[in-house]
């Protein structure tokens, strides 16, 4: 199956960390690129079973419908959530500088 | 190259618009948890470990949610998905708890449908691409920097509290063929569905409050090519004019780039409302892969026939049926409606007509006096004037009564907008009753007559006109509460002369 | 004398409830266990004394009250640290969560404590519950009580632990590719991977969202099935949990124990009985006797062909990463959890980053790349929405082996433990732990690993698992078949877990292997 192994540089591996947010080293750089490849290589396998017209599922016992009421219940206590933040200034959560623009 | 005209940039280009615009459900709690709505909480007050994002919590959807979203779906003649999903949009953000957005993506709610909305007694057909739900975002607040904008902000603050409420998208197709009206198109198909959205009770839809949030395409077509151009987003548009403003400046900034030989760069801006235009923000060259997946935490929507039926009989009258309904009822012109409807004023003036009002009195009003307060209160419509249809009527009754003349009852509106007081409550607080007492007006004309001799004099020769003056005098005493013919009838009977 | 830690979750709850010991007096007797042996054993990454103690005296308490108790109030358990506990620490494994005490309860977690159940503590797991050997927890090695250089399986290597090291008779565990089962057959005790939505995920820290069930882990059959009914039922904060009630799992475990299976129809998977090589001998020489041992209580045995199975492994290291590429993007610095490199020149987006970097481990880190690969536009279609596809197959296999058969059985992994740091260099030979578990995962069915001997062609005797899977929603049929073999097993052979070796001669054997390589 090696011939249909896509191919995983150590750019596409940085272009991938910077989507996921992961300050990756430059020695994960390469050490991930092979394993990503081999491991990529081995799941495209899924392509080989014909499954044009099959629906994709993700449950076993299919639900629909599932709601709940418009009404309101209690909300956690300010202290409780902000006494777990990294950082907190007016009672809102800080942090540092932004550069993206919101969307 | 000056930049060109508006009229030059609509004469060599055709503009294409589109508008996506958010709606803030009215529902009492969060979209995917039971946490409060309402507005103005004191920070992350309203928070819990699904609305903000905490490991091993699970969304459920707020049914009443899904049935709001099919009733605007209907109202705006959409088709009603059979079956569809909600869907994670994949990107990070610190205003957003999970660093996905439940969302829908190629399997929205609604789809499909339209808006006909009239400028200058034409009809425009605004197509409706879709309709879905999905989650508001938390709020930042950027610290440091002269501006309070991103850019050049030390750091910035984080509120959940507005974090999953639910928001509504409605998407429209791209619409060519307004010409040089497009922007007041774009405007009165913001207008049309604010009204739609109050209609049907889905939505408070204040676009100050932030419940109703418009992103404005814009693109220009080469005049007589049928060739898309390259469109761009312009955000922070916040009330109706801001529609209107920021579609021309972006049309003029767009044809002076097209005519001097450059390339429109597809981009998102933002609008600024000291300025009137746009600025650029981030490029949308690179396209932001959002990674789509059905959410695997949540089950389909598959809304029954019967109760979609169930959805479309229970829709409340729409302004456009209403309309059409007054129009025929009040003997109204299409002009006239039009000219209502155009300011926003179609509910008022009925409900100031149920209230007792004749219909051309009460279409004066609001779209006379009313509508000018507006304006220089940079309101978008009289709409939003912190007066009352039933005031409104009252007034009219007590000029009608003789109680008021129309000054005074400017002066009433006044003292309504300015109290809150009810129109009754401010003429006994204010004196502003006209002076219907005839000895009491008499008095004054005879006063004003010795006061101007001259003037008398001339009146009693035949210059029946010079009365004004004394009219006028008059009235000065009576600082205004006097109805002016009923003076000029009393001064020509003290003066000895007929009509 | 049976000791109390030695005792079955069922007859701790029976004593309890004749008097015969205090709640508080077994809590005692387990956390002294735990301090005995959880040095050689690590299966412990916080210990609740005082929580345990508290709740133990509540159940005195409500006793001496003459209060109603249930089955199970007073037995210890152990609890997997991806389960959210108020007030307690957990970690899933993560330096990233490091320190985090959770503001609210996992709704098993308010379940077994409504059940009265006593929680120890919380155990290791490999990091997000990615992995199959606890080695890729970012805090300590587990050991597996049965051989202390060996891995006890993954992800919840802590509570299997935890169980085979007689700390707790009870666990719970969770399952997305095989982390219950494969746990269980490593260490010699049973374990069940309930129907996708039985048991609620609400307060589950999510790996991937369609595949995580909780579930127990026990000694024997019947005391997993007696905490399977605490944990089970819908959940209206989890919108993926089965309304309707579902099957009486304890009846069926008491009625299976009478070990008759006349006309029990049970189907052996030939995709997953090493016919292709790759399954360990001992592993094939247990799975043979236990089919005989099956026959010879009167099942009927056929062979069935499940052909999408051989791609089971594929589409689950595409659906999972991709799930978990998702699930994981709320680890940002923001609201809890490690923050680093926040030096007050650093924008968000690269203390964002930096954090993840460094809270995030290996293993993590890959499989949240592989999920972002696969989720990009123009790879989707060809990577997870084919690999939703095949899943749809896998699950038509089952349904069409459950028209000829009742359950379907296999090994429930191809090895038994292996050595510490013997399959942590390459990811691919950690992936195929999962060969046999990771079809019911897809497909959401039931199933449950049950000891069914030892194999000693790996060196020492290490325990086999057998697996009985079942059609959605048939849990009850796992228990069944799963008891009914318990039982006719342990009387010819006695308790697979007999045989463990004594946890103290091994701690003292490998600190004496230790110093001899000094």
């Amino acid at each position: 199956m090696s011939d249909d192994r896509p191919e995983i540089t150590r750019d596409e591996v940085a272009h991938l960390a910077r989507l996921a947010r992961l300050a990756v080293t430059d020695a994960e750089l390469d050490l991930f690129a092979g394993q990503l490849e081999v491991i990529l290589g081995s799941v495209a396998r899924v392509s080989e079973v014909a499954a044009a017209d099959i629906r994709p599922t993700s449950h076993a016992v299919p639900l629909e419908n599932v709601y709940r009421v418009d009404e309101v219940r209690p909300s956690l206590p300010r202290e409780a959530i902000l006494a777990v933040a990294p950082a907190v200034e007016d009672d809102r959560f800080r942090v540092p500088q932004i550069l993206g623009e919101e969307e | 190259m000056s930049a060109p005209t508006y009229e030059q940039a609509v004469t060599a280009f055709e503009p294409v618009f589109g508008l996506e615009t958010h709606v803030e459900l009215g529902t009492r709690s969060k979209m995917f948890c039971g946490c409060s709505t309402e507005f103005g909480a004191e920070p992350n007050t309203h928070t819990c470990p699904v609305c903000l994002g905490l490991p091993g919590a699970l969304p459920v959807a707020n049914a009443t949610a899904i049935e709001y979203t099919i009733r605007i779906g209907l109202a705006l003649n959409c088709s009603i998905a059979s079956w569809c999903r909600f869907a994670r949009k994949n990107y990070f953000y610190p205003d957003m708890p999970k660093n996905f957005q439940i969302s829908q993506y190629d399997e929205p709610l609604c789809s499909d449908g339209y808006l006909d909305v009239e400028v200058d007694g034409q009809s425009y057909r605004v197509g409706i691409e879709r309709v879905h739900l999905e989650e508001d975002t938390g709020k930042n607040t950027h610290v440091g920097g002269a501006t309070g904008r991103i850019h050049g902000a030390d750091y910035s603050l984080v509120d959940f509290n507005r974090a999953g409420i639910p928001l509504v998208e409605i998407v429209t197709k791209p619409v060519p063929g307004a010409g040089p009206l497009a922007p007041a198109v774009a405007r009165a198909y913001v207008s049309e569905l604010r009204d739609i959205l109050r209609a049907l009770g889905v939505s408070d839809v204040k676009m100050e409050q932030g419940s109703l949030r418009c992103d404005v395409n814009t693109s220009l077509n080469p005049a007589g090519s049928s060739e898309w151009g390259t469109r761009t987003e312009t955000k922070n548009v916040n009330s109706l004019r801001s529609v209107e403003r920021a579609m021309r400046s972006e049309i003029i900034r767009q044809a002076e780039i097209l005519s001097g030989g450059g390339r429109i760069k597809q981009e998102t801006r933002h609008f600024q409302e000291t300025t009137g235009t746009t600025r650029s923000g981030r490029s949308k060259e690179e396209a932001t892969d959002y990674r789509y997946f059905p959410e695997p935490d949540l089950v389909p929507i598959a809304p029954a026939a019967d109760w979609v039926a169930e959805i479309r009989a229970g829709l409340p009258e729409l302004p456009a049926a209403r309309r059409a309904r007054l129009q025929a009822e009040l003997a109204l012109s299409s002009d006239e409606l039009q000219q209502l409807a155009n300011a926003g004023l179609v509910e008022r003036f009925a409900d100031t007509v149920a209230a007792g009002a004749p219909a051309g009195e009460a279409r004066n009003w609001w779209l006379g006096y009313l509508a000018q307060q507006a304006n220089s209160r940079e309101l978008d419509s009289a709409a939003d004037l912190a007066i009352s249809p039933a005031q409104v009527a009252r007034i009219i009754e007590l000029i009608a009564a003789g109680t008021l003349s129309a000054a005074l009852g400017r002066q009433v509106v006044d003292g309504v907008l300015e109290t809150g007081q009810d129109a009754d409550q401010v003429i006994s607080e204010r004196n502003l009753g006209l002076v219907s007492d005839t000895s009491a007006l008499t008095e004054a004309a005879r006063q004003a007559i010795a006061d101007n001799p001259d003037v008398a004099e001339k009146v009693r020769g035949g210059k029946l006109p010079a009365v004004g003056v004394l009219v006028g005098s008059v009235m000065k005493a009576t600082r205004g509460q006097a109805d002016a013919a009923t003076v000029r009838a009393i001064l020509l009977t003290e003066l000895g002369v007929a009509e | 004398m049976t000791e109390l830690h030695q005792l079955s979750a069922a007859d701790t709850a029976a004593a309890i409830a004749q008097g015969e010991a205090s709640a508080v007096e077994v809590a005692h007797a387990h956390l002294d266990r735990i301090d005995r042996t959880d040095p050689a054993v690590g299966a412990f990454l916080h210990v609740d004394t005082e929580g345990a103690l508290a709740a133990a005296a509540e159940i005195d308490r409500r006793r001496a009250d003459g209060q109603p108790l249930g089955p199970l109030a007073g037995v210890p358990l152990a609890m997997k640290d991806v389960v959210v506990t108020h007030g307690v620490p957990t970690t899933s494994g993560s330096k990233i969560l490091q320190g985090w005490i959770p503001p609210y309860d996992a709704t098993i977690t308010t379940r077994i404590k409504q059940a009265g159940l006593v929680m120890l503590g919380k155990t290791n797991m490999d990091e997000f519950a990615m992995g199959s050997s606890t080695e890729n927890s970012a805090y300590q090695l587990t050991r597996n009580p049965w051989d202390l250089g060996r891995v006890p399986g993954g992800s919840s290597g802590g509570s299997s632990a935890a169980v085979a090291a007689f700390q707790a008779p009870l666990s719970i565990g969770t399952d997305t590719g095989g982390s219950i089962r494969q746990p269980a057959a490593v260490t010699g005790i049973v374990g069940h991977k309930p129907t996708y939505g039985a048991v609620s995920r609400y307060g589950l820290i999510a790996f991937s969202s369609s595949l995580d069930q909780a579930g127990p882990f026990g000694r024997t059959v019947l005391d997993t099935a007696l905490l399977h009914q605490v944990m089970a039922g819908h959940d209206p904060c989890d919108a993926t949990s089965i309304p309707q009630p579902g099957p009486d799992v304890v009846s069926a475990a008491r009625q299976g124990a009478r070990a008759d299976l006349t006309g029990v129809r049970i189907g052996i998977v030939s995709q997953l009985t090493g016919a292709s090589g790759g399954y360990q001998d001992g592993v094939l020489a247990r799975f043979a006797d236990a089919v005989a041992l099956l026959r010879e209580l009167g099942a009927e045995i056929v062979e069935v062909s499940c052909p999408h199975f051989d791609y089971a492994l594929a589409a689950y290291y595409l659906i999972a990463p991709s799930e978990c590429s998702s699930n994981l993007a709320r680890f940002d610095a923001v609201r809890y959890g490690l923050r680093a490199g926040d030096d007050g020149q650093r924008s968000l987006e690269e203390v964002m980053s930096l954090t993840r970097e460094q809270g995030f481990g290996a293993e993590v880190k890959r499989r949240i790349m592989i999920g972002t690969y696969a989720l990009s536009s123009g790879y989707y279609d060809a990577y997870y929405g084919q690999a939703q596809k095949v899943r749809t197959l896998i699950a038509e296999d089952f349904r069409q082996a459950f028209t000829q058969t009742d359950v379907l059985i296999s090994p429930t992994s191809p090895f038994v433990a292996f050595g510490i740091g013997e399959r942590t260099a390459d990811p691919m030979a950690m992936y195929v732990n999962d060969l046999c578990t990771l079809p019911a995962s897809l497909a959401g069915t039931p199933a449950i690993s049950v000891p069914c001997g030892l194999s000693d062609t790996e060196g020492p005797a290490l325990p086999v698992g057998l697996q009985v899977m079942a059609p959605a929603m048939a849990d009850d049929r796992c228990y069944r078949v799963g008891a009914a073999f318990e039982a006719a097993f342990t009387s010819r052979h006695g308790a697979v877990l007999d045989q463990i070796p004594d946890l103290g001669e091994l701690a003292m054997a490998a600190a004496a292997t230790k110093e001899g390589q000094r």
